[in-house]
């Protein structure tokens, strides 16, 4: 009954179904985008490598001119040693150097990041090698002249070969290749961590940069419930070691991985609670929609409400007409509008290359939302309807 | 004679700014079962007031109503549907139909309001039923539009028989009609009657009064005449009069 009464006015339940329609359609798309980015991030976190630390050295400031991150040169190789055999809980630790150099191989040259690691580097990030072995224990106090390199150091400098076993060449250093790492994509700050060569910590600080302070340390604890004590220890030994009062700040900042994680997550978490509300707006512009409609449709047919209340309609049997109607109306607009907003999702994911990640729960809430609009929006209207004096209604004209 | 419609007493106020309207000003009267009447009266008489207030759309402000032997004055709305679905049928002036939607499904109407359990094929066969004894049963598919007035009101006759009513009631239900539909329709009440059924219908035309059996004429919300029809016409006779004047003119033109 309430369906054929749709089906009389096509054009009228098509225009007020489309106003669900985009609702629903946006809602889903843009929760979708927010998700997927959020699942980005957390995956790009996840490449850290598992309950990792990071303790980077202080910033050394002069004169109010200050440096950056590890600038003040108080990190040092028996600082990672004393981490490594004192804290209890932690089960690997790597000394890490940075530099940039122009490096050559093959006649071609390229400008890279030059990582100074320990041999359990690979295992804290969590990081496969494609083809070939990790340097050893051995090659980082031999001051070894090894590398491990990124795909994207093989793409640039061994386009059509394979890079095992030939050398690239490092401030006129040569360094031979023993592994390809696997291809890891963007970071957290969006930078290529695949353009990178690996060298050992030693052979960085005597070989190339030649230097005697580290940048930062990585740590690894044993799991999330000791990475808290292990932070806190590594920060009093450290300040034990580097000889500071207590009235003195810290040279050095520690890093959890989680802290790093939840920084991410709450822009993401924000964008997709942003988009999310903004497109619910539409929704509920339509859900206004589906009430004008069904108020003009009730002023529209109140004569045929006044029939039906003669032939012995209750105001339930009219209220409850009018609201299938709405729900209707709302319910099938949220069906479409599903596989709109998945539609368009797909269709954005190809097109720009976004990450999409639409949940069953997203789409479960938004066709429940949309019936609920129907519902509450068309409850004004019907009730309206079955409250009309019958005898007022037969006479309307 | 059991009284199908029993009025005693009936007042209706009407209160409509700072005046109140007295529509109707203590009407007592009984109607039996198988008569046929019309209430009659100029506008404003107070009989459209009754015809609401037997159609049971409206309630007495005063005195007391029996349908059936039940008391219906006080009943509230959802009752009240109840009642009017069950033991009235009616038929109304500009026909009331529901407008795109077919005759068949037009006359099922009431029977979706039904609380007894009425299947679906059931309902179909019903409806067909009326439709039949109106002489529509071909034009079940046929949507309002494509009827002639005759036909519509002939639809809203078969939607008003198809709860097996108890009373009829028809408000103007020629107004709409010229003479020679009038009188087919009519003809349809007066075999309805003959039949049985007890019809109850509000008219200010005369010649449409002089079918019914009996005539109530209502004047400032008062009963001021009751009378039984003396010379009652038949809608037979009427239509082959109709047509024999029809040829007339035919002829002489």
């Amino acid at each position: 009954m309430a369906l054929r009464a749709l089906r009389r006015n096509k054009m009228r339940s098509t225009l007020t179904a489309l106003g669900i329609i985009i609702g629903v359609g946006a809602v889903i798309a843009m929760v979708g985008i927010g998700n997927g980015a959020k699942s980005q991030v957390e995956a790009q976190i996840a490449s850290l490598g598992q309950n990792v630390i990071l303790v980077f050295a202080g910033n050394w400031s002069s004169g109010g001119v200050r440096g950056g991150w590890g600038s003040a040169g108080t990190m040092r190789v028996e600082d990672a040693e004393a981490i490594a055999r004192e804290i209890p809980g932690v089960i690997a630790v790597s000394p890490e150097v940075r530099d940039h150099q122009q490096v050559l191989a093959n006649g071609l040259n390229w400008y890279t990041q030059i990582l100074g690691e320990g041999p359990e580097y690979l295992d804290i990030r969590d990081w496969p090698l494609e083809e070939g072995a990790m340097f050893t224990d051995q090659d980082v106090r031999g001051t070894a002249k090894v590398c491990i390199v990124g795909k994207t150091i093989v793409n640039q400098l061994f386009p059509n070969e394979d890079p095992v076993g030939k050398v690239v060449i490092i401030r006129n250093i040569p360094f031979k290749i023993l592994g390809v790492l696997v291809p890891k994509g963007l970071s957290v700050m969006n930078t290529d961590q695949d353009d990178v060569i690996i060298i050992p910590y030693t052979s960085e600080m005597k070989r190339v940069s030649k230097r005697t302070n580290l940048n930062a340390i990585i740590v690894q604890a044993a799991s999330p419930d000791v990475s808290d004590r292990v932070q806190r220890d590594m920060s009093d030994l450290l300040r034990q070691r580097h000889r500071l009062g207590p009235d003195r700040d810290d040279d050095f900042t520690i890093r959890g991985q989680q802290e790093i994680a939840d920084a991410a997550t709450a822009t993401t978490r924000i964008m997709t609670v942003l988009l999310g509300s903004i497109a619910s707006v539409s929704l509920i512009v339509g859900g206004i929609g589906i009430m004008n409609i069904m108020l003009v449709s009730v002023t529209e047919r109140t004569r045929e409400i006044g029939i039906r209340m003669a032939v012995g309609a209750h105001g339930r049997d009219i209220l409850l007409q009018f609201l299938i109607e709405a729900i209707t109306l709302s319910s099938v607009g949220g069906l479409i509008g599903i596989i709109v907003g998945v539609g368009s999702a797909e269709l954005l994911a190809t097109w720009k290359q976004w990450p999409m990640l639409i949940s069953i729960s997203s789409v479960v809430l938004a066709f429940l939302f949309s019936a609920a609009v129907g519902v509450f929006f068309g409850f004004y209207p019907a009730r309206k309807a079955s409250r009309l004096d019958p005898i007022d209604a037969l006479r309307y004209e | 004679m059991a009284a199908v419609i029993k009025l005693e007493n009936i007042h209706k106020t009407y209160h409509t700014g700072e005046v109140d309207v007295l529509a109707v000003r203590g009407v007592s009267l009984e109607i039996g079962q198988g008569e046929f009447v019309a209430i009659m009266g100029a506008s404003g008489s107070g009989k459209s007031t009754m015809m609401n207030i037997i159609g049971c759309l409206d309630r007495p402000t005063e005195g007391r109503y029996f349908l059936d032997g039940t008391d219906v004055s006080h009943l509230d709305r959802d009752e009240l549907a109840a009642i009017r679905n069950k033991k009235l049928g009616f038929v109304f002036q500009g026909f009331n139909l529901l407008s795109r939607t077919s005759a068949l499904e037009n006359v099922e109407l009431p029977l979706l309001y039904t609380h007894d359990h009425v299947t679906a094929d059931m309902q179909r066969e019903r409806a067909v039923h009326a439709l039949e004894i109106v002489g529509l049963a071909d034009r079940a598919d046929h949507h309002p539009n494509q009827l002639s007035g005759g036909q519509q009101q002939r639809v809203a006759i078969a939607r008003a028989l198809v709860n097996s009513p108890s009373v009829l009631l028809a408000d103007e239900p020629t107004g709409n009609l010229d003479t020679r539909t009038s009188a087919e329709v009519m003809g349809v009440f007066q075999k309805l009657n003959d039949e049985g059924i007890t019809i109850v219908m509000v008219t200010h035309e005369l010649d449409i009064a002089s079918y019914t059996k009996r005539n109530v004429i209502m004047r400032d919300g008062v009963v001021v005449n009751d009378a039984l029809v003396e010379h009652r016409a038949i809608a037979e006779v009427e239509l082959r009069k109709l047509q024999q004047a029809h040829q007339a003119v035919k002829l002489s033109s």
